[in-house]
C-alpha cells in the first residue's frame, strides 16, 4: 500500500485538572489512506475530539508523532507548521458557535486565501464564489453575516472555510449532529460529493453509529482515551468483537418497533477511573479477573481487524 | 374519557405563530410521541399543558382538558397544584435542571413537601425509596450527594425520581435522552417505560428522535411547522409512513440496521428547510414537498381521517393511497 | 420547580424569537425609541457641542475679568448666569469647562483603555505565565485606592491637564484589564478561534481580528462609565486645588465657589448641575448601549 495521508504513532494528550493529569489520549495509533474516511466512535469524555484536535495541532500532544503526508509536524514552530495548515482543516459542530459572528462570508473566506498568499484579488475573488457554489450556498452569500443564514446553511459555511485552502485531509468533529434529521441528510450527502470530487480524506468524528456506519470506511473505536477497536465498515458490523462495540450497537434504537432490543448488556457509565487492568472492566457483562488485573492490548483478531479484549 | 385532551390549541409569539390548531388525546397509561425537528412547536404544545409558556407568548385559541378540567381556566393556584403532583415535567439539560447548591435528597424532598404533609423524616424515607425506584444504587448514601457527584444519566434518574415523587397521572419527557449518551439513553427510557407500567401514568415524550419513538413509544403524532401532521399508531407508522414529510424524515434518517454505505447509495434528502415555510394560507410543507400540488399552496390542510386511530394532513396522499 | 420554569421560559422565548433576528439598523432604530438612551444621547451631545464652540460662542479667554464681581443671575442680561468673585463670566466659564472636563474624561479614558486592554489581551490569550504575571500587577493596582494614587501622581508632576489625565488613566486601567482578560478567556476557546488556528493564522491577527471585536461591546459599555468617572475625579482634585491654573473646568469653578458658598451658592450649583447632567448622561449611554450591543437583548 502506498504511504497514508496521515499516520499517527503512540500520541498521548493530557490535560491538567487542577492536581490531577488527566489523560484524554493515551497511546493511540492509527492512519488515514489517500481518499479513505476514517470513522472515529465513542461517547462523550473518551477524548474522540480530542484526538482530532491533537492530531491538527490545536492542543498540544504530550507524546507520540503526528505525520502528515510523510513529514512529521508533531513538534514544528508556527511558521513551519503554516504551510501543514493548509493540507488539513477542521469542521465543528456547531454551526453557531464556529463561525465568527462579526465577519461576513467574504471576510471569513477570504482571509484564509490572503493568510496563505494564495493568488491575486480576482484569483481569490473567483475561488471564493466557487466554492460557495460548491457547497450549495446562493451566490450572494458572500456579503451576509452568518446570523443570516439557517443551521444548515451555517454548516456549509463551515465546510467552505475548511475547503477554499484545497485541504487533503478533514477531521470532522460531529458535523451534523447539532442539526435536524433532515439537514443531516443534506450535509452527508455533500461531505460525500466534495470527497468523491476533490479525493479529501476524512477523519471522521461521532458518537452517532447509524452516520459512521453510512459514512466510513473504515472505523475506530474509542473509549477512555483508548482505542478498542478497529475495522473495516463492513466487518464491524458483521462482527463486533469487542463487548464495548457489541453494547453500542445493542444501545441505537432501531426504527422498526417489531424489533425491540432490551438495554445494553453494560452498566453503569463512563468513568475516569484508570486500573491497571481493563479500562471497561467495571461496566464489561464478560469480565473476569485476568480483566481485572491485566490490561488488553489492540491485537489482531482477522484481517484488517483489531481488538483490545482478551476474549475477542 | 381521555387523560389529556388538547384541543384546536393555537400559541402565538410576536412575530409568528407557533403552534397552529393542535388537537391530541393522550389515554392513561400510554406513550405519545410528540416528533418534529427544532422550532416545530412541540416543545411550547407540551409546556402549553403546565401552563409554563414565557411571558411574551399567547394562547390564541384552545382548551387543554385534563381529567375534563380546563387547565386554561385554571388559576394560578390550582395550576401549582396541577404541577408535579397530577402533571409533570423532565427536561433535557439534566447539569442545569437540578440546583447545585442543594442534595438531591432536599430537592426530592421538597417536591413531596410541597404537595404532602408528610414530616421530614418519612420525606426522607420516601425520598429513598424513590432513588430505589429509579434504580440509584446505594440509595441511602446517595441521598446526600450533589448534583455534581453524579453522571449525566444519574442526574437524569433523579429528575425522574422528583417527576414521580408525588405519583402523577401524566409525565411530560421534554428530549429527555438528547444531552445523554447511546448507552446511558436506552437505560433512562428503559427506565421510564418501567416506571410508566408501574405507576400507571401516562407518558408524553417529546423526540427528535425517531428510533426512540419506534422503541419506546405507543402512538406518534408528528409535528411540522406549528401543525400536526400525522397521527397514528406505531406500527402502522413505522410500515408506511404517510404523510410526505413523515416519509421524508424516515428516509432522511440513517438507520443502524439499514445497511447501507455511501459508496453504493445517496441518503435521500428533504431539500430546502424549515425556514422556507413561509406562506401563511397553504400547507406549511408544500415549498419543500415532491408531490406539491396547485391546491397545497392555497388551502391549509387538516388532518383528515384514513383509518381507525390514523390521521394524515394530506388530502394528496390519502387520494392516492386510497386508490391503491 | 421555579427554576425550571425560568430556564423554560427562556427555551421557549429562544424558539419565539428565532422568527425575526433583527439587523443591525433596526436594531438601532428600536433601540432609539428607548427613552433613556435618548435623553442621555441628547444631552451629551449639546455638552459635546458647547465644548466643540465654545471660542465661537464666548470668544477670548473665559479667565478674564469681564464685568462687576458676585452678580446674580438674572441680574446682567450681558451675563445670564452671573459672574463670580473676580467678575469672571459663569456662563463662559461653563461652556469652556464643558471642553476642560470632557477632554480630561475622554483622555483619561483613552489612556485607561489602552493600557487595559493590551494587559487584559496578553493574558487572557496566553494565559499561563504571563497571565499570573500581569494579574499580579493588576491586583497591586487594584489594592491602592483610585484616588489617592491619582492625588500622589499629579503632586508628583505639574498639575496640568497632561498629568491629570494620565493620573486619571494610569489608576483607571486595572478594572478594563479585567473585563478583557475574562471576554478573551472565554472568546479564546470559541470554536470561531480554534478555526482561525487550524487555518494557521498568527496570534496578533486571531487577536486583532477575530478575538477583539467580540470583546469590545463590555468595554465600549465601561468606556462611557469611565469618562464619567474621570470627570468626577478630575472635579474632586481641582477641588483639592489640583488643578490646572490655566484652564477652566467644572471642578475648578466648584472649588473657586467654596468660600461664597453661603452667600453666592449658585456659583458652586451651576457647575454641580452640569457635572452632574454630563455624568449622567454618559451612565444612560453606556446602559444603552449594553443593550445595543449584547447580541442576546431584544428591542
Amino acid at each position: 500500500m502506498a504511504e497514508p495521508l496521515l499516520s499517527v504513532r503512540d500520541l498521548h494528550t493530557r490535560y491538567a485538572v487542577g492536581k490531577q493529569v488527566l489523560r484524554a489520549v493515551d497511546g493511540v495509533s492509527f492512519e488515514v489512506g489517500r481518499g479513505e474516511t476514517v470513522g472515529l466512535v465513542g461517547e462523550s469524555g473518551c477524548g474522540k475530539s480530542t484526538l482530532g484536535k491533537t492530531v491538527l495541532r490545536l492542543v498540544p500532544s504530550a507524546e507520540g508523532a503526528i505525520v502528515l503526508d510523510g513529514a512529521d509536524i508533531t513538534r514544528l514552530g508556527d511558521s513551519a507548521m503554516a504551510e501543514h495548515r493548509r493540507r488539513m482543516q477542521m469542521i465543528f459542530q456547531d454551526p453557531f458557535g464556529s463561525l465568527n459572528p462579526r465577519q461576513t462570508i467574504r471576510t471569513v473566506l477570504d482571509t484564509a486565501l490572503k493568510v496563505h498568499r494564495q493568488g491575486n484579488r480576482a484569483e481569490r475573488e473567483r475561488r471564493m464564489a466557487e466554492i460557495v457554489e460548491r457547497v450549495g450556498l446562493p451566490a450572494d452569500a458572500l456579503d451576509r453575516y452568518p446570523h443570516e443564514f439557517s443551521g444548515g446553511q451555517r454548516q456549509r459555511i463551515g465546510i467552505a472555510r475548511a475547503l477554499v485552502l484545497r485541504p487533503a485531509l478533514i477531521v470532522c468533529d460531529e458535523p451534523v449532529s447539532a442539526l435536524d434529521v433532515s439537514i443531516q441528510a443534506q450535509i452527508l450527502n455533500l461531505l460525500v460529493d466534495l470527497k468523491r470530487d476533490l479525493g479529501l480524506s476524512y477523519l471522521f468524528i461521532s458518537h452517532d453509529l447509524s452516520v459512521v456506519r453510512y459514512f466510513a470506511d473504515r472505523v475506530l473505536v474509542m473509549y477512555l482515551g483508548r482505542i478498542v477497536e478497529s475495522a473495516s465498515h463492513a466487518t464491524l458490523w458483521r462482527d463486533p468483537r469487542h463487548p464495548y462495540t457489541k453494547a453500542l450497537f445493542a444501545a441505537v434504537p432501531s426504527t422498526d418497533p417489531t424489533h425491540k432490543r432490551g438495554a445494553p448488556p453494560i452498566k453503569g457509565e463512563l468513568t475516569t477511573d484508570l486500573s491497571s487492568g481493563c479500562r471497561f472492566y467495571s461496566r464489561c457483562p464478560a469480565a473476569t479477573d485476568r480483566c481485572r488485573s491485566e490490561e488488553p492490548l489492540l491485537r489482531s483478531v482477522g484481517e484488517g481487524h483489531h481488538a483490545a479484549c482478551h476474549f475477542a | 374519557m381521555s387523560l389529556l385532551a388538547v384541543e384546536n390549541l393555537s400559541v402565538a409569539f410576536p412575530g409568528h405563530v407557533a403552534v397552529r390548531e393542535v388537537s391530541f388525546a393522550i389515554e392513561p397509561g400510554e406513550t405519545l410521541a410528540l416528533v418534529g425537528e427544532s422550532g416545530c412547536g412541540k416543545s411550547v404544545t407540551a409546556f402549553s399543558v403546565m401552563r409554563l409558556l414565557p411571558s411574551n407568548a399567547r394562547v390564541v385559541s384552545g382548551r387543554i382538558l385534563l381529567d375534563g378540567a380546563d387547565l386554561m381556566a385554571a388559576s394560578p393556584a390550582e395550576m401549582r397544584e396541577v404541577r408535579g403532583k397530577k402533571v409533570s415535567l423532565i427536561q433535557q439539560e439534566p447539569m442545569t435542571s437540578l440546583n447545585p447548591v442543594l442534595s438531591i435528597g432536599a430537592q426530592i424532598g421538597e417536591v413531596i413537601r410541597r404537595h404532602e404533609k408528610v414530616s421530614r423524616r418519612a420525606a426522607r424515607a420516601r425520598c429513598i425509596e424513590l432513588l430505589d425506584l429509579v434504580s440509584i444504587p446505594d440509595a441511602h448514601r446517595r441521598i446526600d450527594d450533589y448534583p455534581h457527584n453524579l453522571s449525566g444519566g444519574m442526574r437524569q434518574r433523579v429528575m425522574i425520581a422528583m417527576a414521580v415523587a408525588c405519583g402523577p397521572k401524566l409525565l411530560i419527557a421534554d428530549e429527555p435522552t438528547t444531552a445523554l449518551d447511546v448507552t446511558t439513553q436506552a437505560q433512562v427510557l428503559d427506565l421510564l417505560d418501567d416506571l410508566r407500567r408501574r405507576l400507571s401514568m401516562a407518558v408524553l415524550l417529546i423526540t427528535h428522535d425517531l428510533g426512540v419513538v419506534a422503541q419506546w413509544a405507543d402512538r406518534i403524532n408528528v409535528m411540522y411547522a406549528g401543525r400536526i401532521v400525522e397521527q397514528a399508531a406505531i406500527r402502522p407508522f413505522f410500515a408506511r409512513p404517510m404523510h410526505p414529510y413523515s416519509r421524508g424524515l424516515l428516509g432522511a434518517r440513517v438507520d443502524v440496521d439499514a445497511d447501507e454505505h455511501y459508496s453504493a447509495s445517496r441518503l435521500s434528502e428533504i431539500p430546502g428547510s424549515v425556514g422556507s415555510a413561509a406562506g401563511e394560507a397553504g400547507c406549511p410543507f408544500a415549498p419543500r414537498c415532491p408531490m406539491v400540488e396547485t391546491a397545497c399552496r392555497a388551502v391549509p390542510p387538516t388532518l383528515l381521517a384514513f383509518e381507525a386511530e390514523r390521521h394524515v394532513a394530506c388530502p394528496v396522499t390519502l387520494e392516492a393511497a386510497r386508490d391503491g | 420547580m421555579s427554576v425550571q420554569a425560568e430556564k423554560l421560559a427562556e427555551k421557549l422565548a429562544d424558539v419565539g424569537n428565532r422568527a425575526a433576528i433583527p439587523r443591525k439598523g433596526r436594531r438601532l432604530r428600536a433601540f432609539m425609541r428607548n427613552p433613556t438612551f435618548v435623553a442621555g444621547v441628547i444631552i451629551l451631545s449639546f455638552f459635546v457641542l458647547l465644548a466643540l464652540f465654545a471660542d465661537v460662542l464666548f470668544p477670548g479667554d473665559p479667565l478674564d475679568m469681564v464685568g462687576p464681581p458676585v452678580l446674580w443671575p438674572g441680574e446682567n442680561p450681558e451675563f445670564p448666569l452671573g459672574t463670580d468673585s473676580l467678575g469672571r463670566d459663569v456662563l463662559a466659564g461653563l461652556v469652556h469647562g464643558a471642553r476642560a472636563s470632557l477632554l480630561v474624561g475622554l483622555s483619561a479614558a483613552a489612556i485607561g483603555l489602552a493600557i487595559g486592554m493590551v494587559v487584559g489581551a496578553a493574558a487572557g490569550f496566553f494565559g499561563g505565565w504571563v497571565d499570573t504575571l500581569l494579574m499580579r500587577i493588576v491586583e497591586l493596582f487594584q489594592t491602592t485606592p483610585t484616588f489617592l494614587l491619582v492625588v500622589v501622581i499629579v503632586a508628583i508632576g505639574e498639575p496640568t491637564m497632561q498629568t491629570i489625565a494620565l493620573a486619571i488613566g494610569i489608576a483607571s486601567w486595572p478594572t478594563v484589564a479585567r473585563l478583557v482578560r475574562a471576554q478573551f478567556r472565554s472568546l479564546r476557546e470559541a470554536d470561531f478561534v480554534m478555526a482561525a488556528r487550524s487555518l494557521g493564522y498568527s496570534s496578533l491577527r486571531i487577536i486583532a481580528q477575530e478575538i477583539l471585536p467580540n470583546a469590545l461591546p463590555p468595554v465600549i459599555v465601561a468606556a462611557s462609565v469611565m469618562i464619567a468617572n474621570a470627570i468626577l475625579t478630575e472635579a474632586g482634585l481641582s477641588f483639592l486645588n489640583m488643578r490646572d491654573p490655566n484652564l477652566v473646568s467644572w471642578g475648578g469653578m466648584i472649588g473657586a465657589g467654596r468660600d461664597l458658598l453661603r452667600t453666592a451658592w449658585f456659583l458652586t450649583a451651576l457647575p454641580g448641575v452640569a457635572i452632574a447632567a454630563a455624568v449622567l448622561s454618559l451612565n444612560l449611554v453606556g446602559d444603552g448601549l449594553n443593550e445595543i450591543l449584547n447580541p442576546r437583548s431584544e428591542p
